[in-house]
């Protein structure tokens, strides 16, 4: 079992943050925090074979956060000697100063348990920065070199990065938590020229990111040699394969592709923050307003989904949030019901509700936390079809796997994806590839079409390091899980024809 | 905190590599935010990144590590440099690798402090901003948006020799007007190096405006329309054309620059119209770095080898031909091309004169757009993006601006694009909507698109 990391158990976390709410107390604030963070990034590059970049950032700092007078006041800084947090503090109460002046609504936040002296370290077993940089490199072009070598492979491009997480977090309650997280996303892509035509195509791994360590590549949790064995021949017939026709298909949908389509069009629209309008200038608001919860039909009777931010190996998951509160697992949609909403204590506080389901998250000590997504994931049907079964109900459509490009308007209604590998169906079986696939649908009809639900065996938990939002951006790991699931009438768009 | 002098000297002494290059970003940074008229977070940062590059040389080639911490004390220096010194031992030969960069004349201010803002920065822009919340109250409109003001001064210090510095000013407003029932939409934003420059009475009313234009409603169907796409709009698609122009990646046949038969499509018309697409990094109010700053490598694009090489404007574009592309000084010299770094500004000029307004008024049926959003690749081998407008879009028609439209999602290829615009006008600063995060000095015309593809419609308002 992994333990919280020696460097960042030294640090002086408890003075500094007894240092920052006692000054915090001392100036009337009603609620503050401090959060110490050391971030340790890896990225390591190679392209064609050879080694592009390999770089190790680490980010370390402290935050303190305060409601003075009903306002938030945040300042973030590098030193760390007791002094200087207290100076934070002073700092935060200033911000706070200015808030008021410009009407700030008085901070609600919901209330919390408190979690005295906790630690929490995520689940797995290698860190990758305990793993000597040359075999980290070596396993890396190894599997490069392999994939380069094959025919119809010109060129490789593949990338791993690495995090190691460490928070410390206190508040004037008296909660204090220690946490450590691990994650890892590693990525290939084969891309094959023909020079005479003046085209390229390209085909990407589907291994997604996860909370694993260094074993991830080595075969917990995913196979890279098989992946990138099968790659080769995939592309090959990628190349060849005719262009869509467009029109409605009935689509059945992978979980390497469908995790992108809920994370945009359930994840991003069920958070509270958004349906409230605190994002209307940025990242966007949502179709999901709160007059609509309990009635709002999101999808089929099919569609359940749930925020999660305790599921092994999850990108999302935590003990605790970044305000202190219990990682929890709650229902968003049942029945294709609107059912919930993601929140943080602020949220949740001015929404009248008893307690935050513990949605705060920041990237970095200079950040202040915002309500981030939890692990989004649509369930499984208990007894529900394999993703062969689900193929053999469909008469004429599309089988799409991987994802690729992704785009949805700023209230969660139109979205755009495509994928990395689309097989057309006949007659319930597979009938080789097709190219330059788009579906475009609202979210609410894509939802409703949803026929048929795959059943656990089919269920990949899939997702991404950098889910955008907020000013200043930020960015969150997070991930989905879903099975296999078959859509009926989805229009699909031939994207060489859209360029004309 | 020890200075950032102090670290690059440290640094670059206890370095027992072949080669050092030490990068210091002393940054600090202030923001307001705010929603539903009025303030929801503010706050102060200040952060220190010192990137450390270790080259190591043998028989075999160079190879090289870069490490990168937060350094406030000086007994943080020296495992910070053994690191990278660990890194590279461990790495391969760098396909990237050059000489470092010997020291040239400049005129830098080496010694002094870092430069820092604070919040006292929106001291004017603060009590404006609170009178424009009473005031959209009372009128039944609501403000939502974001300002800030960074300061990040950049010490790079070489084992060759090299010192250099730069201070480098960013700022941005972004406010977005609705009505209280939030059918209706407006954006504005202004990119500013000094907020001393805010402008927020004309962006209110810009808002006021647009949410005025709004109050008739226009359905319409998806489609291809005339369409003036403001100098905002611009921005965020000639960027994507700006962020794939890397020469190798097209010599190798793989981006839209490449050339059918081989090699690149430098020399090939792209515009019909005289277009002139150039960074300058002394470009009044756009100023931006004039030596490289690379943290980590992309053979495509950038090398930590080139940290320090002067940075020279450069044209991309120029009388509608493509006249270069992206080159580090390891792929340049073993093509025999020109050194060719990124620059952190990027403006499109045509020589026009109307301004947006004179180009609505010489439209007889069109679309006047505000912004574009969740812009991404869609087809490399075309450029093809899809994204979709938002925030107002307008129906022109007879040189007036009838009121305005549903949403649409687009699917459009900036390189198509340059060939079809058939006007430009005067080209202006903007904030790009979409990139802002990433890159903000832009300077763009408004342009007239005849056939601008709509591919569906957004119910989002």
């Amino acid at each position: 079992m992994p333990s919280v990391e020696s460097s960042f158990v030294a640090l002086p976390a408890r003075d500094l943050s007894a240092a920052a709410l006692q000054h915090a107390a001392d100036r009337g604030a009603s609620f503050a925090d401090f959060r110490l963070e050391q971030i340790r990034a890896g990225h390591l590059a190679v392209r064609d074979g050879r080694v592009e970049t390999v770089t190790d950032t680490t980010d370390l700092g402290l935050a303190v956060r305060v409601v003075h007078d009903g306002a938030w006041g945040f300042a973030s800084g590098l030193s760390r000697t007791p002094a200087a947090a207290a100076e934070l503090a002073e700092q935060a109460i200033e911000t706070a100063r200015v808030s008021r002046v410009l009407g700030a609504r008085p901070v609600e936040l919901a209330p919390e348990p408190v979690h005295r002296d906790v630690e929490w370290v995520s689940s797995y077993e290698i860190d990758p920065f305990e793993v000597p940089e040359e075999e980290r490199l070596a396993r890396m072009v190894d599997l490069a070199q392999g994939l380069q070598s094959a025919d119809g492979v010109d060129h490789v491009d593949g990338h791993v990065d690495y995090v190691r997480e460490n928070k410390f977090y206190a508040d004037l309650s008296g909660t204090l938590t220690t946490q450590q997280r691990v994650r890892i996303h590693p990525e290939f892509t084969a891309v094959a020229v023909d020079r005479g035509v003046g085209s390229f195509s390209s085909m990407r791994t589907l291994a997604p990111p996860v909370g694993r360590g260094w074993e991830y590549l080595t075969g917990a949790g995913w196979d890279f040699d098989a992946e990138l064995a099968e790659l080769p021949q995939l592309l090959r017939e990628h190349v060849k394969a005719p262009s869509v026709e467009p029109g409605r298909y009935d689509l059945v949908i992978d979980p390497s592709n469908l995790w992108l389509t809920i994370h945009e069009s359930v994840g991003h629209a069920t958070e509270l923050d958004r349906a409230l309008g605190y994002e209307a200038a940025y990242a966007g608001t949502s179709f999901a307003t709160p007059d609509r919860l309990g009635s709002l039909r999101y999808g089929s009777d099919l569609m359940t989904v749930t925020g999660d931010r305790t599921v092994e190996h999850g990108l999302a998951s935590i003990g605790y949030d970044d305000e202190g509160v219990a990682a929890q697992q709650f229902d968003l949609v049942r029945g294709g019901v609107l059912v919930g909403y993601q929140l943080n204590r602020q949220m949740a506080g001015q929404s009248g509700l008893p307690r935050s389901n513990g949605c705060a998250f920041a990237d970095s000590p200079g950040h202040l936390p915002l309500q981030r997504m939890a692990n989004v994931s649509l369930r499984p049907a208990p007894d529900g079809p394999t993703t062969e079964e689900l193929i053999g109900g469909v008469t004429r459509g599309i089988f799409i796997k991987g994802d690729r490009s992704w785009s949805i308007d700023s209230q969660r209604f139109n979205f755009q994806f495509t994928g990395q590998q689309f097989y057309r169906i006949e007659n319930g079986r597979l009938v080789g590839q097709l190219r330059d696939v788009a579906y475009q649908a609202t979210t609410t009809e894509f939802w409703g079409s949803m026929e048929a639900v795959g059943g656990p065996a089919t269920y990949v938990l899939g997702g991404a390091f950098n889910c955008g939002k907020g000013q200043p951006g930020q960015v969150a790991p997070v991930s989905h899980g879903c099975p296999a699931a078959l859509f009926r009438g989805v229009n699909v768009l031939n994207t060489v024809l859209e360029g004309r | 905190m020890i200075a950032p002098q102090q670290i690059c000297e440290d640094a670059l002494t206890a370095s027992a590599a072949d080669g050092c290059v030490v990068l210091v970003a002393d940054h600090s940074e202030t923001n307001l935010r705010w929603a539903l008229n009025s303030l929801t977070t503010n706050g102060q940062m200040r952060t220190r990144s010192v990137t450390v590059v270790s080259t190591r040389r043998d028989r075999g080639g160079t190879s090289v590590g870069v490490v990168s911490r937060p350094v406030t004390t000086a007994d943080e220096i020296v495992p910070l440099v053994r690191a990278a010194e660990v890194a590279a031992a461990g790495a391969e030969r760098a396909e990237d690798a050059a000489p470092l960069v010997e020291p040239y004349h400049c005129d830098d201010d080496w010694a002094g402090e870092p430069a820092t803002t604070s919040v006292s920065v929106f001291e004017r822009f603060a009590p404006e901003l609170a009178r424009a919340f009473v005031d959209w109250r009372g009128r039944d409109r609501q403000l939502f948006g974001f300002a800030e003001h960074q300061l990040t001064s950049y010490f790079l210090a070489s084992s060759t020799g090299l010192r250099r510095r730069f201070d480098q000013p960013d700022g941005r407003i972004e406010i977005n007007g609705k009505a209280a029932d939030l059918t209706r939409s407006a954006w504005a934003g202004q990119h500013l190096a000094d907020f001393g420059g805010a402008e927020l009475g004309l962006l209110l009313g810009d808002l006021d405006q647009r949410l005025d234009w709004a109050a008739t409603r226009i359905e319409l169907p998806a489609g291809r329309y005339e369409t003036l796409l403001p100098p905002t709009a611009v921005a965020d698609l000639m960027l994507d054309a700006y962020w794939t122009a890397s020469a190798k990646d097209a010599e190798e046949g793989r981006n839209v620059y490449a050339a059918r038969d081989g090699g690149t499509r430098i020399g090939q018309r792209l515009a019909d119209l005289p277009l002139r697409l150039y960074s300058d990094p002394t470009a009044p109010g756009l100023a931006c770095p004039p030596f490289v700053l690379a943290e980590s490598s992309d053979s495509a694009l950038q090398s930590v080898f080139d940290n320090g090489a002067p940075v020279t404007p450069a044209d991309w574009l120029r009388d509608g031909v493509l006249t270069d592309l992206v080159r580090t000084r390891a792929h340049a010299a073993s093509t025999g091309r020109a050194f060719r770094p990124l620059v952190d500004n990027l403006i499109l000029d045509g020589g026009g004169a109307a301004t947006l307004p004179d180009m609505v008024a010489a439209t007889e049926r069109g679309l006047l757009l505000t912004c574009l959003w969740y812009i991404r690749e869609v087809d490399p081998q075309t450029l093809l993006l899809t994204g979709l407008t938002r925030d107002g879009v307008f129906l022109v028609e007879n040189g007036r601006v009838r009121g305005a439209v549903n949403n649409f999602r687009f699917n459009e290829s900036p390189i198509s694009l340059l060939h079809r615009i058939t006007e430009v006008g005067r080209t202006e600063a903007t904030l790009p909507r979409e990139m802002s995060d990433y890159f903000r000095r832009t300077a763009m015309p408004p342009v007239r698109v005849p056939d601008f593809h709509m591919s569906t419609v957004s119910p989002a308002s």
